[in-house]
């Protein structure tokens, strides 16, 4: 399961870095987001610091629903999805490899969208271990969820429109959580942000649980 | 005991509720070329689907390489490889990086790519081109070296010569009897009468999603001397 997940990840992150997909269109996406809630709160300076780590998460989920619809539209294009099934490889190994995948571009997009978020909203830095640890369990949420739901919508036609819809409201307790504890991290809240990890370790666990054991018959039915 | 490549007993596969497969009653031995023909909707490209596992039979019996397909239709695909009307490459990646992907996913060996790309035609510059920047031609060419280098025990050939030029076909056709003279069975589905003729052994129509006649192939090769025929 390890070497397909592996084999999975390094074809995905490959082909990402030919396309340059996530470099040339995802990336300046996640940054005219952060500039457009620049914009609306320009004019109350303390408001924009305070929403910071709610904008920040929310530019991810937006950028997390095109990673993922990236990596399945790859499947899709000439029979691939065929190929992958042909090959015999572990499902559990393709989505932990998937997962995997688009959780490395999001990383990618987090130290992006973090460097921004220090630039245009003036953010400080409180607790960088938290701040860590929230965007690694957040990140294998987003990963994970969003492969499962990617694999359910990848053989529907109205799979562009229908995962947003899907995923948006599924990740909703990766928002709350992620934003509590990066308010934490960031010096904007008095809250202990460390109890967030429980919720967002528990939910990323849950979706790779669920990708593991379920990713095979989802992707027969695809 | 030896068991058939192929032995489907009243299969039945559906496309959502639409039987492509109503009945099919299909044996085919080891070492052995079927043609299958038929016309277009006739359940041809459905059955070499369901031979590789792809298409689930919900119904009667369906074994492929001793494996039971009803039970478990994922059980052979590593042994079988299909060449259908889409190449499933991936565009971003070099010819290179698509054959060694295919090669690895499914268990096999690296040495054999290089191998396989020579024997297409597919080295120097154009190894390291990008799939999408390909012809229709050369496309099918990297998917019939994908076949080559998985070194499949059954070829699954969806009209194989379809964007070929005269070359390449002659070679497609060698490629094929080479993987028999190996023990390699091949199921193909072609409208290219006089190539598909000349090299199966047997004819099989099918229509409706039934197989309605089994003969021999006017002018194929008998069992035996298939084999002797090497690529070039």
């Amino acid at each position: 399961m390890w070497r397909d997940a592996l084999l999975v990840a390094g074809k995905d992150l490959r082909v990402e870095a030919r396309s340059r997909v996530a470099t040339n269109q995802v990336a300046p996406y996640a940054l005219v987001i952060l500039l457009l809630f620049g914009f609306a709160f320009d004019s109350n300076r303390p408001l924009l610091t305070q929403a910071a780590p709610g904008l920040f998460w929310v530019a991810v989920l937006l950028c997390s629903l095109l990673a993922v619809q990236r990596s399945f539209a790859i499947e899709a294009a000439d029979g691939a999805r065929d190929g992958l099934r042909l090959s015999g490889l572990d499902p559990a190994g393709i989505f932990l490899g998937k997962a995997a995948a688009v959780a490395a571009v999001l990383v990618g997009l987090e130290v992006l969208l973090g460097a921004g978020v220090v630039v245009l909203y003036g953010t400080g830095l409180h607790d960088p271990l938290l701040l860590v640890a929230t965007a690694v369990l957040a990140t294998a949420g987003l990963g994970a969820a969003g492969t499962v739901y990617g694999i359910m919508a990848a053989g529907l036609r109205v799979r562009e429109t229908l995962l947003p819809l899907l995923i948006l409201p599924v990740v909703a307790p990766v928002l709350l959580a992620a934003t509590e504890a990066w308010r934490a991290a960031l010096g904007l809240s008095a809250d202990n942000g460390w109890r967030w990890l429980t919720l967002l370790g528990s939910f990323a666990a849950i979706y790779v649980t669920l990708g593991v054991l379920g990713f095979g018959t989802l992707l027969e039915e695809a | 005991m030896v068991h058939p490549a192929i032995r489907f007993r009243g299969a039945v596969a559906l496309v959502g509720r639409f039987p492509v497969l109503a009945g099919v009653d299909l044996d085919v031995a080891q070492g052995e070329i079927v043609l299958l023909q038929g016309p277009n909707g006739a359940g041809k490209s459905s059955l070499l689907r369901a031979c590789a596992g792809l298409l689930p039979v919900v119904h009667g019996c369906a074994e492929v390489l001793g494996a039971d397909l009803v039970a478990d239709p994922r059980s052979v695909r590593r042994r079988v490889g299909l060449l259908g009307h889409s190449s499933a490459l991936y565009d971003d990646l070099s010819v290179r990086e698509n054959v060694r992907f295919a090669v690895r996913a499914s268990g096999g060996s690296r040495d054999g790519v290089d191998d396989a790309l020579a024997t297409l035609g597919l080295t120097g510059r154009l190894a390291g081109t990008p799939v999408g920047g390909l012809s229709a031609g050369q496309r099918r060419r990297v998917a019939l070296a994908v076949l080559v280098a998985r070194n499949a025990e059954l070829w699954l050939l969806d009209e194989p010569h379809a964007g070929l030029d005269a070359e390449h076909r002659d070679l497609l056709d060698r490629l094929v009897r080479s993987a028999v003279g190996k023990g390699a069975t091949v199921v193909l589905a072609s409208h290219e009468r006089d190539r598909a003729h000349a090299l199966a052994g047997r004819v099989v129509e099918v229509s409706g999603g039934v197989v309605n006649a089994v003969t021999p192939a006017p002018g194929g090769l008998a069992r035996g001397e298939r084999g002797r025929a090497n690529v070039a």
